[in-house]
């Protein structure tokens, strides 16, 4: 049985993937990142494949992604995040026609064909507004755990309209509203409410076509998904491994990797 | 030509063009010293062939604006515009200008000299603001001309049609204003021999031009449009209507021709066949084409090519015989197809796909130029509707480092690549 992995080191977390030949999911992993890029790429690999009880030696090929993918130092490639999102999304639900990634410090509107190869992407510009570190700072400001953000958002009847669009002023202005006496969920829902609006204006600009999988850390946000289903009218595609979603393309590029060199030298010229 | 030549004939283009370019500045140096005040004119439309024959030396401040960005010190001109008080949101080119004259004209080439007037066209619609700050400045006329029918792309009115002799006669009653204006400030009279001299090496600089431009559909493509081809830019813009300008671009051609004829390219393998809408990202200037060149990519033409050559792509040729109405004719014609290339470059790139086979177009929106960025998501999506073509839009500045990230525009052309070779792979099986 031969084995691939994917390794995908993002600002805020690093993920790590193992796929059997089935390209099934045999082993995971999740870590803060941190500020040691190279050691958050070894730890989640080896817990990865602590988790599936493989050995290292079992694993022909790795591929790392994000924005560390040159610091998967055992790594054999690299693959960019948006193509490695685009694989594992179309892997995942095969009907994937657009992808939104939604990040710690990005967010990716990718168009994709049937086999998951991207037609167009498009990308926050130098800003982090509209990602999760736009929550994050929300967050921040009103002390309460990234966790709950969603849950709390969403008992909102009555949210204020958040119009900074950038990170650091996000949380001033959240002050001036708490300042002004609104509830917390008030807010927060106006927060949400901020992202999904940017996130839909990316998607607009490649063309929003059903079925959209949402990937990426902020996928665990149900207030985001429910914002972003409203605003765009129709279900997201999402799974419990949605956060792994680039990590698993990286492992599914890795895979082909296998294939190909078992392949005749003809075939592989072909290729 | 012989094979023993390669070594004198290729790459001539680049150290020819670094030679002028360091001369010109060395001219220009000279006139500050001696207090001699020069023409400042823009790329788009800059009358060099008319302001020659009154030997002012021209300032273009877009290229000593842009050569601060290059040379990698634009940071410190902008710093000093913007704590005089100019705004972050408004043109670098503008910014780092007015940085150099609140430093006593002291340029890292040189020292640049006083205007005695301006001439600009209505081209870009920064020129008349940029101006009227060296008029409050300088106390210095700013000339305006105004190029009619520029706006309606393929729709213009064509040579032998009434409403062109009408356009053309609007031109050169402008012009005839421009060399009284001239006489006044130059106190010479107007020469219509030395006219006829500096239209006819216009003239080889256009013909040229126009010539190595199509030489690049050659495969594998002869110059990159984007690094070298900025480079013969430079030539063709500061030494328009010169002899020097005119052997140019002949040594120019004959080189382009020696490469189409041995199959000599800029790269050891060229994979992809690009084409670049918009301004350079003159801050990391090289760095900017490795990022596609690392990938087997080759910008084999590029829209600034055209249009910040003031329309020289369309090799017009003045008749010399009837100076000012000819000189009337060309910036015409040329002018408004420089702001074509910029307004409606969709028509441009859509016959580009085919005429230099391209594998892809990319798109360079820049936060400080309004007039090339505003319409290039329109351009980019009319071109994708007429074009099975993949486009990659990239954002930066020309001048400003503060807002180009290198790392994420690298990942974008990283995954643009990765999605040109998927397709190629996929169009291999299926074929």
């Amino acid at each position: 049985m031969a084995y691939a992995a994917g390794v995908d080191v993002g600002s805020t977390q690093t993920k790590a993937i193992i796929i059997n030949e089935a390209r099934e999911i045999v082993g995971r992993s999740l870590i803060d990142t941190g500020a040691n890029v190279v050691l958050a790429a070894e730890n989640a690999y080896d817990e990865a494949l602590k988790n599936s009880a493989i050995q290292e030696e079992e694993v022909e090929y790795v591929i790392g992604t994000g924005y560390g993918r040159y610091r998967v130092t055992f790594g054999n490639a690299q693959v960019t995040e948006i193509s490695c999102h685009a694989r594992g999304a179309s892997h995942m639900f095969p009907n994937t026609k657009t992808v939104l990634d939604m990040g710690g410090q990005d967010t990716k509107a990718i168009r994709v064909s049937p086999n998951g190869e991207v037609l167009d992407f498009c990308m926050n510009d130098k800003c982090a507004a509209g990602t999760g570190r736009f929550l994050g700072a929300a967050a921040a400001a009103l002390d309460i755990p990234l966790s709950e953000l969603g849950s709390v958002a969403m008992q909102s009847e009555r949210p204020v309209k958040i119009s900074t669009t950038c990170t650091v002023f996000a949380e001033s202005e959240v002050l001036s509203w708490l300042g002004k006496g609104k509830k917390i969920e008030d807010i927060l829902w106006g927060v949400h409410l901020s992202i999904a609006s940017r996130s839909v204006g990316l998607l607009r600009r490649v063309g929003i076509e059903e079925e959209l999988t949402f990937t990426g850390g902020v996928t665990k946000n149900p207030g985001v998904i429910k914002a972003l289903e409203q605003a765009i009218g129709f279900k997201l595609n999402i799974s419990d491994d949605s956060h792994y979603i680039g990590a698993l393309g990286a492992a599914l590029f890795a895979f082909d990797h296998i294939v190909s060199s078992r392949a005749p030298s003809s075939a592989k010229e072909a290729a | 030509m012989t094979e023993d030549k390669k070594g004198d004939i290729v790459g001539r283009g680049n150290v020819e063009g670094a030679n002028l370019f360091r001369e010109w500045f060395a001219e220009l140096t000279d006139a500050a010293k001696n207090n001699q005040g020069a023409a400042y004119v823009f790329v788009m439309g800059s009358m060099a062939e008319l302001l020659k024959t009154f030997d002012f030396p021209l300032v273009f401040p877009e290229i000593t604006a842009l050569q601060t960005a290059v040379r990698r010190v634009a940071d410190e001109y902008l710093t000093v515009a913007e704590d005089y008080g100019y705004s972050p949101d408004i043109c670098g080119y503008v910014k780092a200008d007015i940085g150099v004259h609140l430093r006593e004209r002291e340029h890292p080439m040189g020292k640049i000299p006083k205007p005695s007037l301006t001439v600009l066209t209505n081209a870009c619609n920064t020129y008349v603001k940029w101006a009227e700050i060296w008029e409050r400045m300088y106390g210095i006329p700013v000339f305006v001309l105004d190029v009619p029918a520029t706006r309606e792309a393929g729709g213009q009115f064509q040579p032998g049609s009434s409403d062109f002799a009408r356009d053309c006669k609007y031109v050169e009653a402008q012009i005839r204003e421009l060399i009284t204006l001239c006489e006044n400030i130059s106190g010479k009279k107007f020469d219509i021999d030395r006219l006829r001299e500096t239209l006819a090496y216009a003239n080889d600089m256009n013909v040229g031009w126009k010539r190595v431009l199509e030489l690049n559909k050659s495969k594998p493509s002869l110059f990159n449009a984007l690094t070298d081809g900025t480079a013969y830019l430079g030539v063709s813009n500061n030494f328009r209507g010169t002899k020097e300008g005119s052997q140019y671009f002949k040594n120019l051609v004959e080189e382009m021709e020696y490469k189409a004829a041995r199959g000599i390219g800029t790269q050891t393998e060229e994979k992809y066949r690009l084409a670049f809408v918009g301004v350079p990202c003159y801050p990391i200037f090289r760095r900017f084409s490795e990022m596609f060149t690392q990938w087997g990519g080759a910008f084999v033409h590029s829209t600034y090519l055209n249009f910040a050559s003031g329309g020289a792509n369309m090799g017009f040729e003045y008749d010399v015989n009837r100076p000012i109405e000819s000189l009337a004719e060309g910036a015409l014609i040329s002018i408004r197809d420089a702001m074509d290339s910029m307004f409606h470059h969709d028509r441009m790139i859509i016959k580009m796909v085919k005429d230099y086979e391209l594998d892809g177009v990319i798109y360079h929106p820049i936060k400080s130029c309004r007039t090339v960025s505003t319409g290039l998501a329109d351009g980019r999506r009319a071109m994708m509707a007429a074009t099975d073509t993949p486009s990659l839009f990239i954002e930066s500045d020309m001048m400003d480092k503060r807002v180009v990230s290198e790392a994420q525009m690298k990942n974008r052309a990283d995954a643009f690549f990765e999605g040109l070779a998927s397709r190629r792979l996929t169009a291999a099986k299926t074929a």
